[in-house]
């Protein structure tokens, strides 16, 4: 495995400093699942692993605030599954952290972990996206909430400047019930990664709100605000085309292993009118598995 | 660089002071220092299972854990699941099913069988395939795995 300097600050400020400090050289450890593997194949080389899970600051917790949960950076993706606030309010991302690896991996993958390693198929990003969360950062130079449409770049890269590292994910919570979901396409059943994600959230007023991943670079956000979408009255084609404009953005590797470009575009229409339909069903209160 | 790190852990209800490697995982340690060698060092990567022990309440890939992180802890392998050389019930329907060929992966399995039967005693075939989904079996003992793990639930004897 790859040396490095283990640090396991006990303040949120020591941390900070590390940062500072260190920059591109300091990685931060949560749950480890992508970081450990890196430091063993040699993809990751920091001179410095800052351990995030002893600052008093962050705990595994999410807390209400406001009209907001804050899920802190060591909640892990077990944490979510057991909270009925995520499950009753944010089900899609609750659906998403179920399709996570094993039992043993979402013990201790964390949720800002998913979104810092900004994998294209990272299952919790197009959840996250359509209920509109919110990445808090910290650095020296204090805290910066960046929306998480502006924080990915591309496969392995975000937002994020080497002195950062996130402290929590923030998200508001619906006024008013959504129907939302998650669906995702695999290989195989079981912890193999995502060859297409979707997540569809339809709020009352009609808006869809539409991301998806593992179909280009990064994770997209649309939105349909014209309420066609959700009209239960508007004809297939209707929809068809309306999805088909808003996910004009998909651009699938021919390179990846996982699955062809042809195949992901077709999977991501029906995973777009299949998500749509059982968000309808949900928006009134209906009982639909994904 | 390379400086070693002081660590206080419990396994299998013992009482363990250490010093570690910066880069020895959890499994490292449980292996080569402790010499607690049920746990398989496979696929590294989380995604076999075969290094399953429960750290702190939860079940873990310990490959994916640093010795570091588990200072303070309480870890329990499967050589703490018999302490005095007795099976669990559990242990005794994965036998009696021939759950076990080559028996590589039983530690892993039953790692997180126990841990799923503590969470859900009476789980459904589809529980038993997710709680399970983070251990392979290369001898393709699943349907002998899922039926031992029903079983352990049903108290079957």
């Amino acid at each position: 495995m790859h040396r490095f300097v283990y640090e396991r600050p006990e303040a949120l400020a020591d941390a900070v400093e590390l940062f500072a400090r260190h920059g591109a050289a300091a990685r931060p450890l949560a749950g480890g699942t992508d970081l450990i593997i890196g430091l063993r194949d040699g993809s990751a080389r920091p001179a410095v692993v800052v351990d995030l899970k002893r600052i008093a600051e962050l705990p595994p917790t999410i807390e209400e605030q406001g009209s907001w949960l804050r899920i802190s950076a060591t909640v892990v993706m077990s944490d979510l599954l057991a909270d009925a606030r995520i499950r009753h309010e944010f089900p899609a991302l609750a659906e998403a952290a179920a399709a996570v690896g094993s039992v043993q991996i979402r013990n201790r993958a964390t949720v800002a972990g998913n979104i810092c390693n900004a994998s294209p198929a990272a299952d919790t990003a197009p959840p996250l996206l359509v209920y509109g969360a919110v990445v808090v950062a910290v650095s020296d130079a204090g805290t910066r909430r960046i929306p998480l449409t502006d924080f990915f770049v591309r496969s392995g890269v975000t937002t994020l400047r080497s002195d950062e590292f996130v402290t929590a994910i923030e998200l508001p919570r619906p006024s008013a019930p959504l129907g939302a979901v998650h669906l995702r396409r695999t290989r195989r059943r079981g912890h193999d990664l995502a060859s297409v994600t979707l997540s569809c959230a339809i709020d009352r007023d009609g808006v869809t709100r539409l991301a998806y991943g593992s179909v280009g670079p990064r994770p997209i956000l649309v939105v349909d605000e014209s309420g066609r979408l959700a009209d239960r009255g508007a004809s297939d084609t209707v929809k068809e085309a309306i999805l088909d404009r808003l996910f004009s953005a998909a651009s699938p590797s021919p390179r990846s292993m996982r699955a062809s470009p042809e195949y992901r575009l077709a999977m991501l229409r029906v995973l777009g009118r299949r998500a749509v339909r059982v968000a309808l069903v949900r928006l009134d209160g209906g009982v639909q598995d994904g | 660089m390379g400086e070693t790190i002081q660590i206080v852990v419990t396994v299998n209800g013992r009482r363990r002071a250490l010093d570690v490697e910066p880069t020895a995982t959890l499994l490292d340690l449980l292996r080569d220092d402790l010499g607690l060698t049920g746990s398989k060092a496979c696929c590294l990567v989380g995604e076999c299972g075969a290094c399953t022990v429960r750290l702190n309440g939860r079940i873990v890939d310990s490959c994916l854990v640093l010795a570091a992180e588990v200072d303070g802890g309480e870890v329990m392998t499967i050589e703490g699941l018999a302490p005095d050389g007795r099976l669990t019930a559990l242990q005794e329907r994965f036998l009696d099913h021939g759950a076990v060929q080559c028996g590589y992966c039983t530690p892993g399995q039953l790692m997180a069988a126990t841990d799923l039967l503590a969470r859900i005693p009476h789980p459904t075939v589809a529980e038993v395939e997710e709680g399970l989904a983070g251990n392979l079996c290369r001898c393709g003992c699943y349907v002998q795995i899922t039926e031992a793990v029903l079983a352990a639930a049903e108290g079957e004897r």
